[in-house]
């Protein structure tokens, strides 16, 4: 029989998880309960009768074809951007971890990134890779729009793909960091006593053990992807949503018809969507991949 | 140390709250003011709170910047759900349906006549006034900053060009184009895709319809049209000029806006706010010529008036009595003609009062620079009567309808997409947006 520490009284724990429960109850659940209504209704921005429309909302916005561009936008977001930050930030976190000369200097200096807000990285980014001026022109003098954001979709998408990595390579590079240094250091030297080099280290030996952290950076990373603050901020400051819809991911738009087009309800129906397709994709990571993890 | 340290803070907040609450300030009756202009000219809404309140013992004004109009819609919305609406409220050109079908304002001859304030209405243009009153007439919020689309052209340009005309028709346009290209200048004329000056500037004065029911002014259940007139072959016009080089593209992703483009001549004509006069006069170098005219008109045209962009403010209903009182002191304030002339010599925006432009033009503001020229932002608001095609645009969900417009704008020209498939598109999807408000709004008559 395992021992365990039990409250005697059903009371005493209720109190002292009551802050936490309040304000998750305040600040996520009551705004849940109000998309869902949001999303069966339709009222007036100033309010009124809230008529209900059963599923209208879903489906005006699954009827549009400019909605399925959305989620396949935010699906190529959500994978590619987490996918080069994790990659570029244990690359980072495994040149730092070896401890060279000057390796105090660049774990400060990688972090640097993550602590500018992204709407101001994707202003900065919008002026340096600008096809008329700033860096690109020079690329666009050998070949007219070889690198032209404003007239491809593609090139808009890698655009704010690049500057979401830029940012967020840190933020991975600082949980990486923190794994591989709680990797034991024997076995990084036994190995090497063995005859392997750095690169078979790192990919034996640190990566494997590094799982629990990739696993828990591929979870949030993508949400991030989905719904964070800064995919929207990059791409509300840097291509609004274009050229031609080419870089309209979900949540730019969601935040778009609510807040420009005070079409409250439509937005409801598309948050709740979208809030579906990270539980999906969670429950996808957790049920399989998660399997090849290993927490011991 | 750090108990003391504490109570001294404690202290101090104690004593600012309480000094707040001072008899002193007691009298006095606080409203709030909400608006969307920020940097510069949000300095300059501030300075006519300062004005306001230098000039009351009664009331005072508290003015707080939402930063942009679309928060400010978007703040006012959520703050009168909770009840805590502002008493006045600045709501830009697009959110006029939206609050007119609100029922959460008060009208403003009412509140002036409720108020002992006698008003003459008529005083305000009417290409101004008929874009924030009824089908009626009836003015709902006072008109506030006021502008509309002008032609700007660099003079000095089109002097070394051999250009002797004045750009009136687009044909002209296209002629001085052709000139300045072959002058050597790369960028003769700069657009984006904006769709004020285009569409709905281009629509007025042409008395080309937007949308049907007058523009939406006789009913919720109007659709656009604005694929079927003049408009397409206008857009088809800048088509050719693109291609042929004459007419360049210039947004902010493409790493400069016309304005900028203008400014530093990389462009040499453009189409864009009166209120960007200002600027343009400020950041041209000195020495370079140049000219903010009326929009051409196509050949043979006659013309219309344009049409006023800008914001108005909005009296919120649910506030005591006593702040009304304070409200209408206020917009009295703003609305006599000296404020008129303040307002409008430190923006750049038009004076919305007749008397306040008379006033204006007996002092000589418009006669010598950096404000000449202005006045003909006045000439082409008041160029004709309104008419059904120029009183305004009144459609539910104008925000997405103009991204609509200006979508299918970038993809015509950055992705080389038919023009009427396009605006067709466009339409079709304007409609849909109309057909919902018009379903939020079931039962609501425009009156």
């Amino acid at each position: 029989m395992e021992k365990r520490a039990v409250f005697k009284s059903w009371w005493l724990p209720v109190l002292f998880a009551l802050p936490q429960l309040v304000l998750i109850l305040l600040f996520f659940y009551w705004p849940v309960a109000a998309v869902v209504n949001w999303a069966f209704t339709l009222e007036p921005p100033f309010g009124g009768a809230a008529e209900f429309v059963g599923f209208a909302n879903f489906k005006e916005a699954l009827s549009d074809p400019f909605y399925w561009n959305s989620v396949v936008v935010s699906l190529i977001f959500a994978t590619v951007g987490p996918f080069f930050c994790i990659f570029i930030g244990l690359t980072l976190a495994l040149a730092v971890d070896r401890q060279l000369p000057g390796s105090g200097f660049f774990r400060f200096f990688y972090i640097l990134p993550f602590a500018i807000a992204g709407p101001a990285a994707g202003m900065a980014f919008r002026f340096i890779l600008s096809p008329e001026r700033g860096l690109a022109a020079s690329i666009n003098a050998l070949s007219p729009d070889l690198w032209n954001p404003a007239k491809y979709g593609s090139h808009a998408l890698a655009l704010v793909i690049i500057i979401f990595i830029w940012k967020w390579s840190g933020y991975t590079f600082i949980f990486l960091l923190a794994g591989l240094q709680s990797v034991p250091r024997a076995l990084g030297e036994a190995a090497a006593m063995d005859g392997a080099g750095p690169f078979r280290r790192a990919i034996d030996v640190q990566v494997p053990l590094l799982a629990p952290t990739l696993f828990f950076l591929l979870v949030t990373m993508m949400t991030e992807g989905f719904v964070g603050a800064d995919t929207f901020g990059i791409v509300h400051s840097v291509t609004g949503g274009g050229p031609n819809h080419g870089t309209e991911v979900m949540v730019y738009r969601i935040v778009d018809e609510a807040f420009q087009g005070l079409n409250y309800s439509g937005a409801s129906a598309q948050s709740i969507i979208l809030i579906g397709l990270i539980m999906v994709f969670t429950f996808i990571q957790f049920r399989f991949i998660e399997k090849r993890v290993h927490y011991k | 140390m750090k108990i003391f340290a504490l109570k001294t803070v404690l202290a101090g907040l104690m004593a600012a709250t309480t000094l707040g609450a001072a008899p002193a300030f007691a009298e006095k009756t606080k409203f709030e003011f909400w608006y969307g202009l920020s940097g510069d000219l949000g300095e300059r809404v501030q300075d006519a709170c300062k004005k306001f309140n230098d000039t009351q013992t009664d009331f005072e004004i508290v003015c707080t910047s939402q930063n942009a109009y679309d928060a400010t819609l978007q703040n006012t919305i959520a703050a009168y759900r909770a009840k805590k609406q502002p008493a006045i409220t600045q709501i830009y050109d697009a959110g006029t349906l939206d609050l007119m079908l609100s029922g959460a304002f008060i009208p403003a001859k009412k509140l002036m006549a409720d108020n002992g304030y006698k008003i003459d209405w008529n005083n305000y243009f009417g290409g101004i006034a008929n874009y924030y009153a009824t089908a009626g007439g009836e003015l709902q919020s006072f008109p506030f900053n006021s502008s509309t689309a002008m032609f700007y052209y660099n003079e000095t340009a089109f002097e070394k060009a051999g250009i002797t005309f004045k750009p009136e028709t687009w044909e002209q346009v296209e002629e001085a184009a052709r000139k300045l290209k072959a002058a050597g200048y790369e960028c003769p004329l700069g657009f984006n895709f904006d769709t004020w000056a285009i569409m709905e500037q281009f629509s007025a004065i042409h008395n080309q319809p937007i949308a049907t029911k007058a523009n939406g002014y006789q009913g919720l259940d109007a659709e656009v049209v604005f694929n079927k007139t003049k408009f397409v072959d206008h857009v088809k016009f800048f088509k050719k000029m693109q291609d042929e080089k004459l007419f360049v593209v210039k947004t902010k992703q493409l790493g400069m806006d016309i304005v900028p483009a203008f400014t530093s001549q990389t462009c040499q004509m453009m189409q864009t706010s009166i209120a960007d006069h200002g600027t343009v006069g400020k950041t041209l170098p000195e020495g370079v010529k140049w000219q903010a005219t009326m929009l051409p008109v196509w050949k043979g045209t006659e013309r219309k008036n344009s049409l006023v962009g800008g914001a108005s403010l909005w009296v919120m209903a649910g506030r005591p009595d006593a702040e009304y009182k304070g409200a209408a002191a206020f917009l009295n304030f703003l609305g006599q003609p000296e404020m008129v002339q303040w307002w409008s010599t430190v923006t750049g925006y038009i004076p919305v009062t007749k008397t306040g432009f008379d006033a204006m033009k007996a002092n000589g503001f418009y006669d010598k620079a950096p404000y000449k020229g202005r006045e003909l932002a006045i000439a082409s608001l008041t160029y004709t009567p309104t008419s059904e095609n120029t009183r305004g645009i009144r459609l539910g969900g104008f925000t997405q309808i103009r991204k609509e417009v200006s979508t299918s704008l970038e993809a015509i020209f950055m992705q080389n997409a038919d023009v009427q498939k396009e605006l067709d598109q466009a339409a079709e999807r304007s409609n849909v947006v109309l057909r919902r408000f018009e379903k939020t709004y079931a039962g609501q008559k425009l009156n």
